[in-house]
């Protein structure tokens, strides 16, 4: 078959699943071509790590689980996954040099599930080093370029996941979200994704960032691909204590957001022209101050138009610790990440350096040379914000206000509106290399994402236009109350019904 | 100068969990090195921490069992420090919140009773063991090796307000602690492997003073005598320091038993930040009251209650009764003694214990699980003493025989078998006495004329007649009779 | 908001990573542009507002699970070598680190 970037030739998971089952197609060609995309397209820099062996070995087993008419439902479809999550067979990176050669026994409760899903792996993806950055610029393996712009950044810290699904190398990938890392490359590269509920989703065997925050998800062309993944990712996992049982009275699983998404689409169907009549969307006056570029301005409000013209009502609400968000989250998540990666300290694994005196020295100079300057400059922050004397200002002073974005979120929610939207990212794909000078820049740009982590709240992006000149893709970020999963994605779909913005490719802008 | 040395001990106690605090792996001690270390141990990227059941439910018994308040709600804090047997480089502890707060102690020191108040009881997790052995490193170097089967043992560690004012007050604490811990079933206490250390804070100040001298901490003393010894040192060497002018500084040290002496630890440096933080990977541990009140319905007697029960009930002295609960081998051994005898003889039972079975059991260096005589046997033995068949002397040396096995240990048996009845036949008696007055006019003279002497060598007389057999209390009563008339 | 190269050194021993003298200076420069971000918090009234350790919090009543207490067997000398396939130093089933001397 042709070297077609799957997007191209199969508009959703469910078309591929039906060519799949008919036998039209066998997931090991499917295998075979996605490996040859991903070897044509190398200059993305996407793929850290691709084992054709590995591949074609779930491929075959996908095969056989087809045939036998008993297939699970992912079977034989080509996803990757974020190198945060450990894999057995690939190696594990973190995209950072500290673990260059590192590979884990065990694989990630995210990989496992989906394995079990039938998915087949075409490996694994690079992204910024630790899933700390906004760009895939701090990747100790190189940059990911946007397949809409080579010389743009694809966004971060999920960059070579949005990369790969943008350029059809993979129907859909799976991301890590702790501060936007999911939401914001899907809206730089014109893909859906979603960070579903904190404790939704097993962390175990996904390198933790920050802890309180981090968050699996998929990436993918739209909402229901992203609803075909994130079914079996879902689910409690008694290897993370954080993991949930059950969602407010409803068991953690893939039926509860099936039901709800089947259940929104119903309401929908019944009410013909106008399919989101009631539904009020909050905007928050705070997210459409003077840092937003017209182009993004534009786009949103457009999309807002739409979901009116769809039955929608718009309701200004204020969010008024928005800007609170950024100092708030730059302590809590280095200070977490500060002693998450204490265990690379070159005793166990990891990258151990060539030349040392003493114990500490071996350490020091090991962690010196493992961890980019990103990284480094992070845990240094992290470090000194949980010192002895400086804990109450900063740590807990930042765990307080959390709280208070926290309720600003639930107030908004009880009293104004179903769903909040607004941007995403205040500017499009910028230039690789531009923030090189000015470290602080990427985190301001984090603006209107972070609440949302702080909080735990389920968020999306979905595509809802293009910058003018050049054509680059815009994000309309959408917000759920928790557990609102199911909700969203009728939302969302019923946007991508009316649009077709996620239905546009590079070089088809 | 009067001194007054301050002590305050904080111990580690292993708890005595099939697995491990944060993982499954087994605490099963001796295993071949790091076969018992899981992902979770390893600190592997991606890996989190599970709590366990069985540790939460055995710091719930302890805190029972002292009187505690056991924590509804308590939390979990990252101790963050690098150490390569710490494979996080951070210890999951407990900081702002433990689960167990208060409490108290009582123990004995010597004859003096005292009750020693606890700040709180914690849990946290065990580090790996270093082998210092001659690895060699990568490069050459000389290296050591890391072990952690131990890592993520689960310890409850246990302080003391700083109330303890001598090493023989400290020590008495620790054995007591350690004594209550295995009676609770909750830590093997052998201290050989590590289950059971003891950290000392140690600092002096003039009697009478207000504030707390500045203290040391000597850490992981793994016995009671280098424990005792140990704070003897260091409160030694405080004392020198000051009166030749110096100040205590704050800091870590250890005890080194072949120098009796306590070091400062060198690579300690003298400001450790720990910088404690609310672990995220572990939402708040949340202990209903239902189930404090099952783990209290299920709990064995405490020794305190045994001990009041046998003062009040049974009546033993305080001090009798603190030996006798000091762990419950003992103590179900004497209750079955006490059970076979009757109503207010269970002092008898005490002494025989504490004294002549106590001491052939040092002797021959058995435990009580080891003894050849059953309780029931015990009892049946002196139950002969008390009603005459035998005298307490003659008692011992059934008990040796008894002990030997002969007759199968059936006091009985051997009385018969040996002939060692107790002659308290009056008439024979008298007989007796009849024939040693006769056979000893001078020492009666003697004993007419006011030398109480005399007549204690002529109740030996009789007693030798009598081959030892008889009733002691009869031979002085008649022989007195006899000689007064 | 400053900081002073003292702190820097404090930071970079605290947190193992070794700092040349002009990655110290240029780690003083950066840390004090971020601190000067997070200083940002210092204004905010909290009065009465309790720090949010756990997200799930805000939503539901969330304590910790507790795991049955059943021991995984010992593993075998090929699952230890599995576990530490990725050991920089090993010898005799150990990880090997620089001896320190206390």
């Amino acid at each position: 078959m042709a070297n077609l970037p799957l997007h191209t030739q199969f508009p959703s998971i469910q078309a591929l699943r039906e060519t799949l089952r008919s036998g039209e197609l066998s997931a090991v060609e499917l295998a075979r071509s996605a490996l040859e995309a991903i070897e044509a397209q190398s200059q993305l820099n996407a793929f850290l790590h691709v084992d054709a062996e590995l591949t074609l070995a779930q491929a075959s087993q996908a095969d056989a689980a087809l045939k036998s008419g008993e297939a699970p439902s992912l079977a034989g479809i080509p996803i990757a996954h974020k190198d945060v999550f450990v894999t057995r067979g690939w190696r594990t990176t973190a995209a950072s040099r500290m673990l260059e050669n590192y590979v884990s026994p065990f694989d990630a409760t995210v990989v496992s599930r989906l394995a079990g899903a039938g998915a087949v792996s075409l490996g694994k993806l690079n992204c910024d080093e630790f899933a700390m950055g906004s760009g895939n610029e701090t990747s100790y393996f190189g940059p990911v370029l946007n397949p809409w712009d080579h010389s743009r950044v694809p966004g971060g810290s999920s960059g070579g996941s949005a990369a790969a699904v943008a350029a059809g190398l993979v129907m859909a990938a799976t991301g890590t979200d702790t501060g936007g890392s999911i939401r914001q490359p899907s809206a730089f590269c014109g893909l859906s994704g979603i960070k579903p509920t904190y404790g939704t989703v097993s962390r175990f065997g996904m390198i933790a960032y920050g802890s309180s925050l981090d968050q699996a998800g998929p990436i993918a062309r739209h909402a229901r691909d992203l609803l075909e993944l994130l079914e079996p990712m879902v689910g409690f996992d008694p290897m993370d204590s954080t993991s949930l049982e059950s969602c407010d009275g409803k068991a953690n699983n893939a039926q509860r957001i099936r039901s709800n998404f089947d259940a929104a689409l119903a309401s929908q169907q019944q009410k013909g022209e106008r399919p989101l009549d009631g539904l009020r969307i909050g905007v928050p006056r705070e997210y459409f101050n003077g840092g937003l570029s017209p182009d993004v301005a534009q786009a949103v409000e457009q999309a807002l138009r739409t979901f009116e013209e769809l039955g929608a009502v718009r309701v200004e609400i204020s969010l008024p610790r928005t800007e609170l968000s950024i100092p708030a989250y730059y302590v809590i998540a280095p200070a977490e990440a500060s002693t998450n990666l204490s265990r690379f300290d070159g005793v166990r694994f990891g990258h151990r350096t060539a030349q040392y005196g003493d114990l500490e020295e071996m350490t020091s100079r090991s962690r010196f040379e493992g961890f980019g300057p990103e990284v480094r400059r992070r845990i240094l922050a992290g470090t000194y914000v949980l010192c002895h004397g400086y804990y109450d200002a900063y740590y807990l002073q930042a765990q307080r206000v959390r709280r208070m974005i926290t309720t600003d979120f639930q107030q908004a929610f009880s009293e104004h509106c179903d769903v909040i939207m607004g941007p995403v990212s205040p500017n499009v794909a910028r230039q690789i290399g531009d923030n090189r000078e000015d470290p602080l820049a990427d985190w301001l740009s984090d603006i209107y994402t972070l609440s949302v982590s702080l909080a735990g709240l389920p968020a999306m992006s979905v595509p809802c236009g293009f910058s003018a000149e050049p054509k680059l893709p815009i994000g309309l970020q959408i917000i759920g109350n928790y557990f609102a999963e199911g909700e969203l994605l009728a939302i969302a779909d019923c946007f991508q019904q009316a649009t077709d913005w996620h239905q546009r490719t590079p070089g088809q802008q | 100068m009067d001194w007054e040395i301050v002590i305050g001990l904080e111990t580690h106690v292993q708890l005595s969990t099939e697995s491990k605090i944060f993982s499954n792996s087994s605490t099963r001690f001796g295993a071949a090195p790091n076969t018992q270390a899981s992902v979770v141990d390893l600190a592997l990227p991606g890996t989190l921490p599970v709590m366990n059941y069985g540790a939460v439910e055995r710091a719930i018994v302890f805190g029972l069992a002292i009187g505690a308040h056991v924590a509804p709600f308590s939390k979990f804090e990252r101790k963050n420090y690098f150490y390569p047997d710490l494979p996080k480089n951070y210890q999951i502890s407990q900081l702002e919140i433990p689960v167990v707060q208060g409490g108290s102690l009582r123990f004995f020191v010597g004859d003096e009773e005292k009750t020693i108040n606890l700040t709180r009881a914690h849990l946290e997790e065990d580090a790996g063991k270093s082998l210092h052995e001659n690895f060699t490193g990568p490069h050459g170097e000389s290296s050591t090796g890391i072990d952690l089967n131990r890592a993520g043992t689960p310890l409850l560690e246990i302080v003391t307000e700083p109330e303890l004012r001598s090493a023989a007050e400290a020590v008495a604490y620790a054995r007591t602690l350690h004594a209550l811990v295995v009676w609770l079933g909750i830590c093997d206490g052998n201290m050989q492997e590590g289950s059971f250390r003891v950290d000392a804070n140690v600092s002096v100040r003039p009697r009478g003073q207000k504030e707390f001298g500045t203290r040391c901490e000597i850490k992981n003393v793994n016995s009671f005598r280098f424990l005792e010894r140990a704070i003897l040192f260091e409160a030694r060497r405080q004392i020198e320091l000051i009166e030749d002018g110096g100040t205590v500084v704050q800091e870590t040290r250890l005890y080194d038993a072949d120098r009796d002496e306590t070091r400062s630890m060198r690579s300690k440096e003298d400001a450790h930040d720990y910088r404690y933080f609310p672990d995220p990977d572990l939402p708040p541990l949340v202990i209903a009251p239902e189930w404090i009140e099952r783990i209290r319905a299920a709990m064995p007697e405490l020794p305190s209650q045994k001990r009041q029960r046998f003062e009040e009930e049974l009546g033993l002295t305080a001090y009798d009764a603190a030996q006798l609960t000091m762990d419950r081998a003992t103590s179900d051994y004497f209750e079955e003694v006490a059970a076979a005898l009757p109503q207010g003889q269970a002092k008898l039972g005490a002494n025989w214990i504490l004294g002549e079975l106590a001491a052939t059991l040092n002797r021959e260096e058995r435990e009580l699980a080891d003894c050849p005589v059953r309780p029931e046997q015990l009892a049946a033995l002196i139950q002969r003493i008390i009603d005459g068949t035998i005298s307490n002397k003659i008692a011992r040396d059934v008990f040796a025989a008894m002990w030997a096995g002969e007759e199968n240990g059936n006091p009985d048996a051997i009385i018969e078998a040996r002939g060692l009845k107790q002659i308290s036949d009056s008439g024979a008696i008298s007989t007796m006495i009849d024939e040693v007055l006769a056979a000893n006019p001078a020492i009666v003279e003697e004993y007419r004329a006011g030398r109480q002497k005399a007549f204690n060598s002529l109740v030996g007389q009789v007693m030798k007649a009598a081959k030892g057999k008889a009733n002691p209390q009869q031979v002085n009563q008649l022989l007195k009779e006899k000689l007064d008339a | 908001m400053a900081i002073s190269e003292q702190d820097v050194k404090r930071i970079a021993r605290l947190a193992r990573i070794e700092l040349s003298p002009e990655d110290a200076a240029q780690t003083q420069k950066e840390l004090s542009d971020i601190l000067g971000l997070m200083a940002r918090l210092q204004a905010v009234d909290t009065q009465g507002v309790e720090p949010m350790a756990h997200p799930l919090s805000a939503h539901q009543e969330i304590q910790l699970r507790l795991r049955e207490d059943v021991a995984a067997p010992t593993l075998t000398e090929s699952e230890r070598a599995e576990l530490m396939a990725n050991a920089p130093a090993q010898a005799e089933g150990l990880f090997l680190v620089p001896t320190v001397i206390e």
